[in-house]
């Protein structure tokens, strides 16, 4: 294939690609993604796996499990944040979770919550002591 | 003996501005963000597939580590781009080179085959460049 036609191809995935990062929150379908890039839903998802390494499916997944990392890192609900990046079920949200993670939701909570709270503790017993050092912060007695 | 890389450090002219380019533009996460009293803040973050791998996007501030004339001499030689902390790799670099610059990241060369390899040239926020090269096929 000419490498113009590639770029023109990758360009109307990347359309797909966007899509999905506006709108991971609302209920969005392969045909509307594949849709956004004006292609076939077969040639859509060969050419959105080429570029991104992932089907539109699990990118949206990725996505979405994402911001959960994110929303998990505040004192919201599991349940709250399984429906607000998307998913339609708590099952499948904690399942999915786990997969990518490694942790269920509600442990990965707590172990953010915990890492927050000795970060803000003992910051230092986060960074090289050579850097903490250097800035000054090891004999700094607001910091500990 | 030595077994990895584990920190590396880049120096930014604006933590707030470099969080938001290599967070929100380039796709890293935040490893470690700590405040440490007034103006200092302890920031890194790693490219997705390297968790263990800890960028330090470090202020150029007169202090302990720089003195105000040194300071002002780096930010002069970070803000020309002088320094290239290092080569990043993608999937697929055409792909990756289109998205990138569709969220505003700016190319000092555009995907280009050379004797080594596929490479595009990148700068950060601060002026730092980075080689952006395609992993080769296993």
């Amino acid at each position: 294939m000419h490498p113009s036609s590639k770029v023109y191809l990758y360009r109307r995935v990347l359309n797909a690609k966007l899509f999905i990062e506006q709108n991971y929150t609302a209920s969005i379908n392969l045909n509307e993604i594949s849709g956004e890039a004006f292609f076939s839903k077969f040639h859509f998802l060969r050419i959105f796996k080429s570029a991104y390494g992932k089907t539109p499916h699990q990118y949206l997944t990725a996505v979405r499990i994402a911001q959960a990392k994110q929303l998990l890192q505040t004192s919201r609900p599991v349940s709250e944040v399984c429906f607000t990046v998307g998913f339609d079920s708590v099952s499948t949200f904690t399942t999915l979770f786990k997969r990518l993670v490694r942790q269920t939701p509600a442990l990965y909570q707590q172990t953010q919550a915990e890492r927050q709270r000795q970060l803000k503790a003992t910051p230092l017993k986060y960074i090289p002591n050579c850097f903490a050092e250097k800035n000054g912060w090891v004999n700094n007695r607001n910091i500990q | 003996m030595i077994t990895k890389l584990n920190h590396v450090s880049v120096f930014v002219l604006d933590q707030d501005s470099a969080y938001d380019f290599y967070v929100n533009k380039l796709g890293f996460t935040v490893h470690t963000d700590a405040a440490m009293g007034p103006g200092m803040r302890w920031l890194t973050v790693c490219p997705p597939e390297q968790p263990d791998l800890e960028i330090s996007l470090m202020a150029i501030n007169a202090g302990m580590m720089f003195n105000a004339e040194s300071a002002a001499q780096m930010r002069a030689l970070v803000s020309a781009g002088t320094f290239g902390f290092g080569v990043f790799e993608c999937n697929n670099l055409q792909a990756t080179y289109e998205e990138l610059k569709a969220k505003g990241v700016e190319f000092t060369k555009e995907p280009t085959r050379e004797f080594y390899g596929y490479e595009a040239l990148f700068k950060d926020d601060s002026g730092n460049w980075f080689s952006l090269g395609e992993a080769k096929a296993s």
